[in-house]
């Protein structure tokens, strides 16, 4: 796959405040890559950057190897669907959609069939004449998104444009994106603080934090395969122990050794041992297992969330439910043990002793 | 390089605002009778300002019927506006627009319409007929004020005061009014600052008795020179100035707190 | 609350028409009659008649009935009249309609330079722009008597040059400055308000689409303040036709303007509330036409614009 933008080393401050620091990032054709992180990670400025809205303060864009930095957001081959759809309020359905091409003085014939072409792709056909202001939130998510892709960019920036929807019609409208995606051929760059959004959308993910790349990988790598606390706490829920790192593939946390398959680490170091909830398996307490008391049970449809107390507190998902007060064992396979460089960020009073590179774990 | 038309355009728009306030101002220290001549500096001006029996007159009846007439029209206006939000749409609709009427309608129509009815009714133009012309054109501001705070207040609160035990005359001091009291206030001090500014509708509605201070003003202005009234300006300018910072402060004080309670 | 509580509208109601009702229909009326005065016996008088006969009767001690009666007759003669003075009306008009063009101008870039601003900066600009406005207009009328003086302080500067002196008071270029110079906050503030709503993000689409700077402000920006354009323009016009201070304080005597016209029938010598108030009519009704042109500015293409 070609590259067809690329961020080199880009940073950005605002009001003494540093927003992007140093960052890059390479995004390929007809890709779907989401940028997911927590309010004000820079998500989103990293996304007005390539939008043309934000200049950076030093680094470089490049959009197919050009460098475009002083371009403005008009002369750039990239559209952007905005966080609460920035709909124009004066013009009615058909020209919001019809806008890019009325100011490039296309023939009306040509408009009238792309955005007849548009208004089926986003299902609105019939609502040609309605005000934009009367429009439920999902169709004018649609507006915006047909809006946007008239003008068939290379790239679709979307800025969290689900965010305002509610549950259904959020997923009903991210398998929708996905497929307008595919249809259109183009690089689509997903700007969303929802991982679940994240993961079942992307063919990329990009995790970000305080102004800074935390991990690039495919839905299964970042959710299987977290490289630092941070995402993996980020990234669904986690149980993050501090624990040290006997030697390669065995590892001291919550006053047991386990046998783990990481290795590489310093002999004695302290690591973030991280365990997803749904990897433990609970049973009879035994002298091999991490023993405590069930603190609550809540059904939450697929599961139970189980909350015990150790000598750490644990979450567990199980589908079989357990008694408050029951006594029960934590047991967990080497391969559901996942090894972490302690990292500053995340876990207090530790920092990081050396400036190797955080490793994937194999 | 973007920023220099825009600063140029920004300092030639308050110069063209405040450039002649600050003529009046520097004037007003003037010891030369003649505004164009500099002879030196001098309070004189001041001190004849408040020795001037005319304008004192004139201050005392405009703050006079600035308060007759804005109490009487926050008393109105906020019953009327009580009533009007408990209307029917379509009598609602009739009564706004016939208020927005002396809102839109020019001053001097107003001032010439209310000296007729003065005149038809053999009332001798004077004190009272400002009081009633001040409370007139005042009576809109007052409505406009408290309406929108009715608007806003969730008509629950009122049905959860009588659910609490409350009758109807107790819900409504206990809970209606200190919901629209911030109306209230805006109202009366709109309908202040209108009554002390009004001139046109006061020139008609004014007997050779009954002086307001804009109307003083306007006759000093008739004469050629007349250095009290730069006094005058600056002091007005100045407590304008106050008031306006005073505002804004406890504004941006106000929306801190705001701020940090979030 | 209830439906009771709607009677506490009641003494306003009664104020307003009173106060505001009735005096529009005796302009109405006055529009449209002329005072006829007869002696007792029925004869009719002329206006000097009539005031010697009352300065009869008043020399005599008020012995017997008051000697004059009046009649009101309907005529169109002062609607006419106002014909007379088309030239008058015409003139207040057009200099009304300067100085709401040039306040428009000189406005909208800074109510929409200031929208764009800090918070907190924009309430500091809008502080000085309403501070001037809180200041009697006559004061601020008065302040430019002093600049635009024969030897004022313009005419002095521009001496320094060795330029001038120009004749700039009693001018009608003075009156229609007066005019911006009282009104420009009026047009500022509701530019400024509408403004303030428009979201950065559409102004930003209409970037992102392909519009550049100038696309922007008339595909997008123009159209989405015409609301404040609308009421700006009524804000300034109104005000600006009817005065009849600025034009008495920087015209002199000789640039009469409407509300100069309708002052002179009320106060004036030439006491004529008949015609004053065939003119207030006139006055009246041509404002009235001019806000609904200016609300269908907006109502055209905004309609369901949430504001």
């Amino acid at each position: 796959m070609d590259k067809i933008i690329e961020i080199k080393g880009i940073s950005k401050e605002f009001n003494g405040e540093q927003v992007l620091d140093n960052i890059s990032l390479d995004i390929h054709d007809k890709e779907f890559v989401t940028l997911l992180g927590p309010s004000g990670c820079g998500k989103t400025t990293t996304l007005r950057i390539i939008g043309g809205f934000v200049t950076p303060d030093s680094g470089d864009l490049f959009f197919n190897g050009k460098r475009i930095n002083d371009l403005p957001p008009y002369k750039r081959n990239v559209n952007t669907v905005f966080q609460k759809y920035a709909l124009f309020p004066h013009l009615n359905v058909y020209e919001n959609i019809a806008f890019a091409l009325r100011l490039s003085k296309t023939p009306e014939k040509k408009i009238n069939m792309r955005v007849n072409e548009m208004l089926e792709l986003v299902d609105l056909v019939g609502f040609e004449r309605r005000s934009v202001n009367y429009l439920s939130g999902g169709q004018q998510q649609r507006v915006a998104i047909a809006r946007a892709l008239i003008n068939q960019p290379k790239v679709l920036l979307l800025d969290e444009p689900l965010g305002a929807l509610d549950l259904k019609l959020r997923k009903e409208m991210q398998t929708e994106l996905k497929k307008i995606q595919q249809h259109m051929e183009i690089t689509f760059i997903y700007v969303t603080h929802d991982q679940e959004e994240a993961l079942t959308m992307s063919d990329t993910v990009v995790v970000m934090n305080r102004g800074t790349i935390q991990q690039v990988g495919t839905p299964q790598d970042i959710y299987n395969e977290p490289v630092n606390a941070f995402v993996a706490d980020f990234i669904g829920e986690s149980n993050i122990l501090g624990g040290i790192m006997h030697r390669d593939r065995l590892v001291e946390f919550a006053g047991n050794i386990f046998e783990c398959v990481d290795r590489g680490f310093a002999p004695m170091e302290p690591v973030d041992v991280v365990i997803r909830p749904e990897d433990i398996v609970l049973t009879e307490p035994t002298a091999d297992t991490i023993n405590g008391v069930v603190e609550s049970v809540t059904f939450k449809g697929v599961h139970y969330e189980i909350i015990v107390q150790a000598s750490d507190t644990w979450i567990v998902h199980s589908t079989k439910a357990r008694e408050p007060g029951d006594i029960v064992g934590i047991t967990l396979s080497p391969s559901d043990i996942h090894i972490m460089k302690k990292s500053s960020a995340f876990s207090q009073g530790s920092f990081i002793t050396d400036e190797t590179e955080v490793r994937n774990i194999e | 390089m973007k920023k220099l038309p825009s600063r140029v355009y920004y300092i030639f728009l308050f110069g063209f605002l405040y450039i002649p306030i600050f003529v009046l101002i520097a004037n007003s220290f003037n010891a030369s009778k003649s505004r164009n001549v500099w002879t030196g500096f001098t309070f004189d001006w001041y001190v004849k300002l408040f020795n001037d029996a005319d304008i004192m007159s004139a201050l005392a009846n405009t703050i006079i019927i600035a308060l007759i007439a804005s109490t009487v029209a926050t008393v109105l206006g906020t019953a009327a506006a009580i009533g009007i939000f408990n209307m029917k749409n379509t009598a609602r609709t009739v009564i706004m627009n016939a208020t927005y009427l002396p809102i839109i309608n020019p001053e001097i129509v107003t001032g010439v319409s209310l000296m007729l009815l003065f005149v038809f009714l053999k009332i001798n133009l004077g004190f009272l007929t400002l009081i009633l012309s001040h409370i007139t054109f005042c009576l809109p501001y007052v409505i406009l004020c408290v309406l929108p705070k009715l608007r806003q207040m969730d008509i629950h609160l009122y049905e959860a005061a009588m659910d609490l035990g409350c009758n109807r005359r107790q819900a409504f001091r206990k809970v209606v009014i200190p919901e629209i009291t911030t109306g209230i206030i805006t109202g009366f001090l709109m309908s202040l600052t209108y009554s002390i500014d009004d001139f046109v509708i006061s020139y008609f509605t004014s007997g050779p008795t009954s002086q307001t201070l804009p109307i003083t003003i306007f006759s000093m202005t008739r004469r050629k020179v007349s250095p009290k009234l730069n006094a005058l300006s600056a002091i007005i300018f100045v407590i304008v100035l106050a008031v306006l910072l005073v505002m804004n402060v406890r504004e941006i004080k106000a929306s801190k707190k705001n701020k940090n309670r979030r | 609350m209830n439906r009771r509580s709607r009677y506490s509208a009641f003494p306003y109601l009664l104020w307003m028409s009173v106060f505001i009702i009735v005096p529009l229909i005796l302009i109405l009326v006055f529009a449209f009659t002329t005072t006829v005065k007869f002696d007792n016996t029925g004869n009719r008088l002329t206006n000097d008649q009539a005031a010697e006969l009352i300065a009869d009767w008043e020399a005599s001690g008020k012995a017997g009935d008051f000697p004059v009666k009046e009649k009101f007759y309907f005529t169109f003669d002062n609607i006419i009249q106002v014909g007379n003075y088309s030239s008058t009306l015409i003139n207040s008009v057009i200099l009304a309609s300067i100085a709401t063009v040039i306040c428009l101008f000189l406005g909208y870039p800074f109510a929409y330079m200031v929208s764009r601003m800090r918070v907190s900066r924009q309430k500091i600009m809008i502080m000085f722009i309403m501070l001037p406005m809180w200041m009697n207009f006559l004061l601020r009328t008065y302040a430019w008597m002093t600049l635009l003086e024969k030897n004022g302080w313009i005419n002095r500067f521009l001496e320094l040059f060795g330029i001038g002196p120009f004749e700039m008071i009693n001018t009608q270029g003075a009156v229609v400055l007066g005019m911006i110079y009282n009104f420009l906050p009026y047009m500022i503030l509701p530019l400024y308000s509408v403004m303030t709503k428009i979201d950065d993000h559409t102004i930003e689409a209409a970037y992102d689409l392909g519009a550049n700077r100038v696309k922007a402000l008339t595909k997008v920006i123009l159209p989405l303040s015409m609301p404040g354009i609308a009421s700006g323009i009524t804000m300034v016009f109104v005000p600006a036709v009817s005065t009849f201070i600025i034009s008495k304080l920087l015209g002199g005597g000789t640039n009469m303007l409407i509300g100069d016209l309708i002052e002179l029938q009320f106060l004036g010598n030439t006491y004529n509330p008949h015609l004053g108030s065939a003119i207030s009519l006139v006055l009246l009704v041509f404002v009235l036409l001019c806000i609904s042109v200016t609300n269908q500015l907006d109502s055209d293409k905004t309609e369901g614009v949430l504001l």
